[in-house]
């Protein structure tokens, strides 16, 4: 039992050694691969492109939930006209960062770790290699500049048609007056909110965009290795991004 | 190659290489050499290794004992960027093609190009072209990876190899399940690129006719070393029972056609 235990939590350490190893190299080819700003357009468009309309659906339905509860709940304390600073809150701090980050990890995650999974599968790292082209520059690092640049922007989009939809159902339906909806929340939502919701967008993209390079990189070269690489990936990216959630509004509370 | 070192002789030497995966000794004590110039066969049956010898000369692992020198150079001791250098010099065909899917044909014979060169797009497209047209495949040059077969993949391949017309050219199993064009277009140009730009060539493969028409020299390997050599003609005359098992596809011989198992009535019974 304890064996188990202190196997799984060397193997986890293990793993954050190994990605660390791996961030690094990214890192390390950053300044060629940037040097090619088409691939990195190319992967933003790919990544953003994969992850716009399911984005926008569910932001649209976060902001129409939020509405419906957000009513209900203040109304018991008599203060409806606080909905679309409570809401705009919630969006900015809270729910756009993750959500979007959550289903950024399921749909282009996924997409980059199969995809890279299947180029490790078919020869195709390794013929770069023997070309004498590094993966990491052509591959790996555009891949992952596409993402941590895709999911801010993504985010933001999620806010923004959250809070739409916020003010779809408590304006038009619920009957929240216009005017205290949007100057509530323009007096409540402070820079420092906003800081928070972009920082969070980031560290997600980052986080996100890692777990899918690297395994998509390491993938068994085999179906069931690309398979297990977009569980993981999946899996790990939630986890991940739900942790460092919680650390980053416990440093900036 | 372009460096002011001496040519040595062989371009490739290896010697008393071992090396060991997945607790399986794979080579004990290897030693060969590739001269320049030439075409030089790598035979022996499947699972010998010849494919792990090919990652060794690129540099993509390296002996836990033993040598491993390409242009005079000690492949385990160059550091990425000289690997990467001297890679340049190499082109490789891998046996399922490995052709980039998110590029075209045209863009995956023009990628190494691209990748180590500031040529200008004209000359480019001439000479991607030049190679499409020698694998006869130019008309194919908008089509997508998975448009092709699999032997058209292995053609635009060996083109993409070729393309920056290496000093080493190396074929993993340019023969293996091939239809008679692809087979003779491959053939063809094996003799032809190596005879007219005077390229070093190696070829790994089993397909003892097919090397017998194109090699210079042969190397049979079995058991993690050289157990025979010599140009194709001596070796289909040689006497030695593991030689004969293998020039004449023999199922049993010195190399047992069965993987080591119980006793077959036994096991049946069981
Ligand atoms: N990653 C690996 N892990 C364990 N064994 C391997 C691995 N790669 C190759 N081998 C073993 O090494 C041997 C030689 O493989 P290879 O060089 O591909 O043979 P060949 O190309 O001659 O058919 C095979 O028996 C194979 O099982
Ligand atoms: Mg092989």
């Amino acid at each position: 039992m304890s064996n188990t235990i202190v196997k799984m939590l060397s193997d986890t350490l293990a793993g954050f050694g190994a990605a660390t190893w791996f961030f690094f190299r990214i890192l390390g080819q950053l300044p060629q691969a940037l040097l090619r700003p088409r691939l990195i357009v190319h992967q933003v468009h790919n990544a953003g492109a994969l992850s716009l309309v399911i984005i926008m659906t569910c932001g649209l339905f976060v902001g129409m939930v939020l509405g419906l509860q957000g009513f209900d709940m203040l109304a018991r304390f008599g203060s409806e006209s606080a909905l679309g600073s409570a809401a705009a809150l919630a969006l900015v701090k809270e729910l756009g960062p993750v959500v979007a980050a959550l289903l950024f990890a399921g749909r282009a995650g996924t997409a980059l770790a199969s995809e890279i999974g299947l180029m490790r599968a078919t020869d195709q790292l390794v013929a770069m290699e023997v070309m004498a082209v590094d993966p990491f520059r052509y591959v790996v690092a555009p891949r992952f500049l596409g993402g941590i640049i895709a999911l801010p922007l993504l985010t933001m989009i999620f806010i923004a048609i959250g809070i739409f939809g916020v003010q779809l159902i408590g304006v038009q339906q619920l009957g929240v007056d216009q005017g205290t909806f949007w100057s509530q929340m323009r007096g409540s939502v402070e820079i420092e909110d906003i800081m928070e919701g972009l920082i969070k967008g980031c560290v997600f993209g980052v986080a996100c965009s890692l777990i899918a390079v690297y395994e998509g990189f390491t993938a068994a070269p085999t179906a069931e290795g690309v398979g297990r690489a977009t569980t993981r990936t999946v899996v790990n990216s939630a986890v991940m991004t739900l942790i460092l959630d919680y650390m980053i509004t416990a440093i900036m509370l | 190659m372009t460096s002011d070192r001496p040519k040595t002789f062989n371009l490739v030497e290896i010697s008393d290489v071992h090396y060991s995966i997945g607790g399986r000794d794979i080579f004990k004590g290897l030693t060969l050499e590739i001269p320049r110039g030439k075409i030089t066969a790598i035979m022996g049956p499947s699972g010998t290794g010849k494919t792990t010898l090919l990652r060794l000369i690129t540099g993509q692992i390296r002996p836990s004992r033993g040598k491993v020198w390409v242009d005079g150079q000690d492949v385990s001791r160059l550091s990425r960027q000289e690997l990467y250098l001297l890679r340049q010099q190499i082109g490789m065909l891998f046996q399922n093609g490995a052709l980039l899917t998110d590029l075209s044909v045209f863009e995956n014979v023009a990628f190494p190009v691209r990748e180590h060169t500031d040529l200008p797009e004209a000359l480019i497209r001439h000479l991607v072209l030049t190679k499409l047209q020698a694998v006869g495949l130019r008309g194919a040059h908008r089509l997508m990876p998975h448009e092709l077969s699999g032997g058209m993949a292995r053609r635009v391949a060996l083109a993409r190899a070729m393309v920056r017309d290496p000093d080493l050219l190396i074929y993993d199993e340019p023969f293996a399940g091939l239809d008679p064009i692809s087979m003779g277009v491959i053939l063809r140009l094996l003799r032809k690129v190596n005879d007219a730009l005077g390229i070093t060539s190696i070829v790994v493969s089993h397909d003892v006719d097919e090397i017998a028409l194109v090699a210079d020299h042969s190397y049979i390997l079995a058991g993690g070393k050289v157990v025979a050599s010599g140009s194709p003609k001596a070796l289909k005359n040689d006497q030695s029972a593991l030689v004969r098992q293998f020039m004449n596809g023999l199922p049993d011989g010195p190399v047992p056609f069965h993987y080591p198992a119980p006793d077959y009535y036994s096991d049946l019974l069981d």
